[in-house]
């Protein structure tokens, strides 16, 4: 890909300062997003995905914290800007929806009034102009009679209907990144199809880039460039979609992609879970994250948290078996799935 | 909506008559009568007096006169006052309540409602914490222990408020303070935990961001969903500071129309005791009547045609 960055993040830490104690949400997390590409981030609840994404938006609720790292976008540190400064970008150069639909709208304002209201957040137009606008998304988001839609309350709105009208919304200011936290999730698997379906077309229509959360790697494997897998707050494998379907290059990942049904082999295998639970981000293990859980764990990794290597062409694996002096033999042997 | 409030307002009648039958009916089984006293009148006057009010007709004829009288808009004769009708009490007696009232219900929309936002918005502050500790007080301090402190401080010591009697602004401090302590402090309080439940809804993280404007993301979307419980108490609030109260009446020495009430039950006034209680009733249930209409304004999923 070589298209210029519009995103990178660097070293990002944020935790939760709460009574309990500090909580480490996101630990040192680092990831490039280029101009047009679909970033899916991937792992269980609480691996730091939906935080990662809200620091970058700055939407952090108390007691959160971005502690460290720079977010630079466009050549500015989003983390060293004002909330003033800051709502200028937000909805307008970046933009971010949300999992349930159900609750993402306000129910006492009609969608028009919604809509106009970002648009107009953004841009010096009339009432008249932004309605246009709003009238024009809504139609490229597939629903129909959008002039009588936009007197709608959300009620009156399906749950697809109502993310589309959020994607709507969302992309009404054509921003150059739009950060999509589980959008499909709450909906039933049709809409879910066709959700993913328009992105995609958006996405090529408007080349914005999209960075997309989600625990379904069905859904990653449709729509996504690259793949971020996150454990425990940290990243733990970046990889192309291909390569990271193909040939895993950690443990976490191999663990993931056994425990995702395959239609070809549904009958003669059963689905393999992994084993135990998500550590602790109160109290995270000293070593790397996933090693209590890790069928390839050895000593070091109890004590010591593993680098970022890479492992082949935009391929990266946080994991000490890819340490240059673990001995071959002991490298992973990519298995069956 | 015409025709919703047109069958809300047969039901109000609905209503009213079934209060206006049990007050009737509890009225009379108690003991006693408006002539009873510790010196008992003779039989003969007695007598007089029985017939002259009707008291000695069966009581469903005495019910079907009251109502008959009422349709025609007369709330009857006090038995104790002398040539004092019901509807002189009120047309002299509201004015002043209602004055004092809708100062208080200004004071207490006014101040509650901006206090428990910014409250909310400070959640765990000092500020918060000052607020919710003069809101607790507010709430656990009876009215007229606030109104005689009122009297006591600002009118006995200060000299800054008359003692006593309806003359001028400066009359209206004490007894607006009394009568909107209580509900000032459960309208902050109630303003805060809905803007608090508020704040936490996905669409206040969506108007955030969208990068909506502080003053949009709470004056706009907050605010109109937090008042929804908010409304459901006013209502009613204000039909009842609108009517006087006795108490802080009787320490200020107004001449409202709160004391009405309390007399003309320990009076056996009958016809006060109906007429006034009536009127409240219908105050009140017209008050539950424009929160409902209120509430189809603030919330587009409430319908009221249904």
């Amino acid at each position: 890909m070589g298209k210029e960055k519009i995103l990178e993040v660097k070293g990002l830490e944020t935790s939760f300062f709460t009574h309990l104690g500090e909580v480490q949400s996101v630990r040192s997390v680092s990831f490039d997003i280029h101009k047009g590409e679909v970033v899916g981030i991937v792992g269980e609840s609480g691996s730091g995905k939906s935080i990662t994404c809200m620091s970058i938006m700055k939407l952090l609720q108390h007691p959160g914290k971005i502690k460290h790292g720079e977010v630079i976008f466009k050549g500015e540190d989003l983390v060293k800007k004002s909330p003033k400064e800051m709502r200028k970008i937000q909805g307008d150069e970046i933009s971010m929806i949300f999992q349930d639909p159900m609750t993402a709208l306000n129910p006492v304002y009609t969608i028009g009034n919604q809509m106009t209201e970002v648009i107009r957040a953004h841009k010096k137009i009339s009432q008249k102009e932004a309605e246009k606008i709003a009238i024009k998304m809504l139609e490229a988001v597939g629903i129909p009679s959008p002039e009588q839609r936009l007197k709608n309350y959300p009620h009156e709105f399906s749950g697809g209907m109502r993310q589309r009208a959020i994607i709507a919304m969302a992309l009404s200011c054509e921003p150059e990144l739009l950060i999509a936290d589980e959008p499909t999730t709450a909906l039933d698997v049709t809409i879910q199809a066709q959700i993913l379906d328009l992105l995609k077309g958006l996405r090529e229509k408007l080349d914005t880039s999209i960075i997309f959360i989600t625990h379904d790697l069905g859904v990653i494997a449709e729509l996504c460039d690259k793949v971020i897998v996150m454990y425990g707050g940290m990243v733990m494998e970046e990889a192309s979609v291909v390569d990271l379907f193909k040939e895993p290059k950690n443990p976490y990942t191999i663990g993931l992609l056994k425990s995702v049904p395959n239609p070809e082999t549904l009958t003669k295998q059963t689905l393999v879970p992994i084993a135990g639970s998500p550590p602790d981000m109160l109290n995270p293990p000293k070593g790397c994250a996933f090693c209590n859980r890790c069928e390839y764990a050895v000593q070091k990794c109890l004590v010591e948290v593993p680098k970022l290597y890479d492992v082949g062409k935009d391929h990266k694996s946080r994991c000490h078996l890819y340490h240059p002096d673990t001995p071959n033999e002991v490298k992973i042997k990519r298995e069956v799935i | 909506m015409t025709r919703y409030v047109i069958k809300r307002i047969f039901s109000m009648i609905v209503t009213l008559l079934i209060i206006g039958t049990l007050t009737f009916s509890i009225m009379h089984s108690i003991p006693g009568s408006p002539f009873t006293s510790e010196r008992s009148l003779p039989p003969e006057i007695e007598q007089a007096l029985m017939e002259k009010y009707g008291l000695d007709d069966p009581l469903w004829e005495q019910y079907l006169n009251y109502l008959g009288d009422l349709v025609q808009g007369d709330l009857g004769v006090s038995m104790q006052k002398l040539g004092v009708s019901v509807n002189d009490m009120i047309s002299e007696g509201l004015p002043v309540s209602a004055q004092i009232g809708s100062v208080a219900v200004i004071v207490i929309l006014a101040l509650g409602i901006p206090i428990g936002v910014i409250s909310a918005l400070k959640q765990n502050s000092l500020i918060d914490h000052i607020v919710m500790f003069i809101a607790t007080v507010g709430i656990a301090v009876p009215s007229f222990v606030v109104g005689t402190f009122m009297m006591y401080v600002f009118g006995e010591i200060l000299g800054w408020i008359p003692a006593g009697g309806f003359d001028g602004w400066r009359s209206f401090i004490g007894p607006v303070i009394a009568l909107a302590g209580f509900s000032l402090a459960y309208v902050t309080r109630l303003m805060r935990s809905s803007m608090l439940e508020v704040l936490r809804q996905d669409y206040i993280r969506t108007a955030k961001a969208n990068g909506l404007s502080q003053l949009k993301v709470i004056g706009k979307h907050a605010l109109k969903n937090a008042l929804i419980p908010v409304v459901t108490y006013v209502g009613p609030m204000i039909a009842s500071i609108l009517t006087g109260s006795f108490v802080i009446e009787k320490i200020f020495a107004l001449p409202g129309i709160g004391k009405y009430f309390t007399e003309s039950v320990t009076n056996r006034d009958y016809t006060v005791i109906m007429s006034i209680t009536l009127f409240y009733a219908a105050i009140y249930i017209f008050s539950v009547l424009l929160v409902d209409i209120a509430y189809a304004f603030i919330d587009p999923r409430i319908k009221l045609d249904d």
